[in-house]
């Protein structure tokens, strides 16, 4: 193991290995990258890969559109297929709230440049013609949306990154940053200790027990979210429908199996990746009220990962005032594979540059001291 | 497929080179090496490739089947329709009456 780094990463997940890649990338390549169990082990393995930009806050919105442009041609870039196919995203409204609430958000959208638009019942059961479209008032639906496969994308980025000479230590646990006169000096991992003046904390639903061991506060906290998958069979549900009425999401993979969720919103903070026999009587409920003939289709496999939720279900990133070389790339509340490619290209440049190319400042994590918060409101 | 290729996961048309090249690669335990290759995922979830791959991946890293262990097991144990988690109505009246039916027959009988 190396004993000293530029750079170490804590976390192999996606935007752990996507930021140590965008390193590499910039010429940075004495960079560590700590992952406790194994590449992927965390919610970067247990998601079903949604790209989204129907977003409700500015941020969210900007983050997905600039990644929707990298995700487009990343497959070429990492000469590793992400499986990323813009099937779009479909979002159904059941109460005319939520119609006036998402007629609003569409306008937002689309003086940000991107392509959503309001449709009507009919439309929706032409784009997914399993719907049953006498239940809902009205859609949204933004084609340039798109579903990846999170495991291609995080071996991608690993592969990626080794070439370029990235060091990632799996089955490795950082147990220590040691802080001096509010700067890094070191971390140390169960492996030993390594050198280092800049750490990045991208540990997912670890993110604020990692902090902790530099003696910064997140307020991120883990909430379980269960997922489960179906047999395969034949393409029925194109893009990604949401329904934030029942909580659930649900699409196709490519080859076949029917992958969905539902939240629940009496889940108690905590790591718990157990699942229970009440997620798929929630979600078959929902899911047969959308979508009538899904009662006759057979569920694979049910599991679970955590969403790593701040207050405002928006992320921390960049570097804290508290600790100097202490760069937060966390707290994503559910849609960190989705806004990654940007982010981890943002870090990387603040990293390196001490800048950004887009202003990121309104996510540091200061903002819970000092602003009014404006939360997303659009999670599911 | 060519001749002579040994599958060992039937779900996801894996062979038994691919699971070589991959532990070469640097997936030396069970769980990265589902997550690299797909095996254990498909209709089967693992009952046919798990063991093959366990095989495999002990003779090519050296180590014991116990130092490995196997891939977190996920419910249900075989595939169920939706509609049974649904509690959908209308089977639960076909169980009742198919229960129904079955015991009518056996009084009959008696």
């Amino acid at each position: 193991m190396k004993h000293k780094a530029e750079v170490v990463v804590i976390g192999g997940g996606i935007n752990g290995l996507g930021i140590a890649y965008n390193l590499a990338k910039m010429g940075v390549t004495d960079v560590v990258v700590l992952e406790q169990k194994y590449i992927g082990w965390g919610a970067s393995g247990r998601n079903p890969g949604g790209v989204r930009q129907q977003w409700n806050t500015k941020e969210n919105i900007i983050l997905a559109r600039e990644s929707v442009k990298i995700f487009e041609h990343l497959s070429q870039e990492l000469n590793y297929n992400i499986l990323f196919r813009q099937r779009g995203y479909l979002i159904l409204a059941f109460t005319e709230e939520e119609v006036e609430e998402y007629k609003k958000n569409v306008k937002l959208q689309n003086s940000l440049g991107v392509p959503s638009r309001l449709v009507t019942p009919e439309k929706a059961k032409e784009i997914v013609p399993t719907i049953d479209e006498t239940k809902i008032l009205a859609a949204t639906y933004c084609p340039t949306d798109g579903v990846l496969f999170p495991y291609a994308l995080f071996h991608g980025y690993e592969n990626a990154a080794k070439r370029l000479g990235v060091q990632i230590y799996t089955f490795t646990k950082a147990t220590g940053i040691n802080v001096e006169n509010g700067k890094i000096k070191s971390v140390m991992t169960n492996h030993g200790e390594i050198q280092t003046n800049k750490v990045v904390n991208a540990a997912g639903g670890f993110s604020s027990e990692v902090a902790k061991l530099a003696g910064v506060e997140l307020p991120n906290r883990p909430y379980r979210r269960e997922i489960m998958v179906t047999e395969p069979l034949e393409i029925i549900i194109e893009p990604m429908v949401i329904s934030f009425h029942h909580g659930l999401y649900v699409t196709q993979s490519m080859r076949g199996e029917i992958i969905g969720g539902i939240g629940n919103p009496n889940e108690k903070p905590g790591f718990n990746i157990r699942s229970t026999a009440d997620f798929p009587v929630r979600f078959a409920k929902a899911l047969v009220d959308i979508m009538p003939n899904v009662r006759y289709v057979s569920m694979l496999r049910q599991w679970a990962g955590v969403y790593d939720v701040t207050p405002d279900a928006r992320p921390i990133l960049g570097e804290v005032d508290e600790v100097e070389g202490f760069y937060q790339a966390n707290g994503f509340s559910g849609h960190g594979v989705m806004i990654s490619a940007i982010v981890d290209k943002l870090i990387a440049e603040l990293i390196v540059t001490g800048k950004t190319s887009i202003p990121i400042d309104s996510l540091n994590l200061r903002r819970f001291k000092e602003q009014e918060l404006s939360k997303e409101g659009m999670v599911v | 497929m060519g001749k002579g290729k040994k599958i060992v996961c039937r779900c996801e048309d894996i062979t038994e080179e691919e699971v070589i090249e991959a532990i070469h690669m640097g997936y030396t335990d069970m769980e990265s090496l589902k997550r690299f290759l797909g095996f254990a995922t498909g209709p089967c979830q693992g009952r046919t490739c798990i063991p093959h791959v366990l095989r495999i991946l002990a003779r090519e890293t050296g180590k014991t089947l116990d130092e490995l262990g196997v891939t977190t097991a996920r419910p249900p144990a075989v595939p169920i329709p939706m509609r049974f988690f649904a509690g959908e109505v209308d089977v639960i009246e076909e169980t009742r009456e198919e229960a129904t039916n079955t015991q009518t027959d056996e009084k009959t009988k008696l």
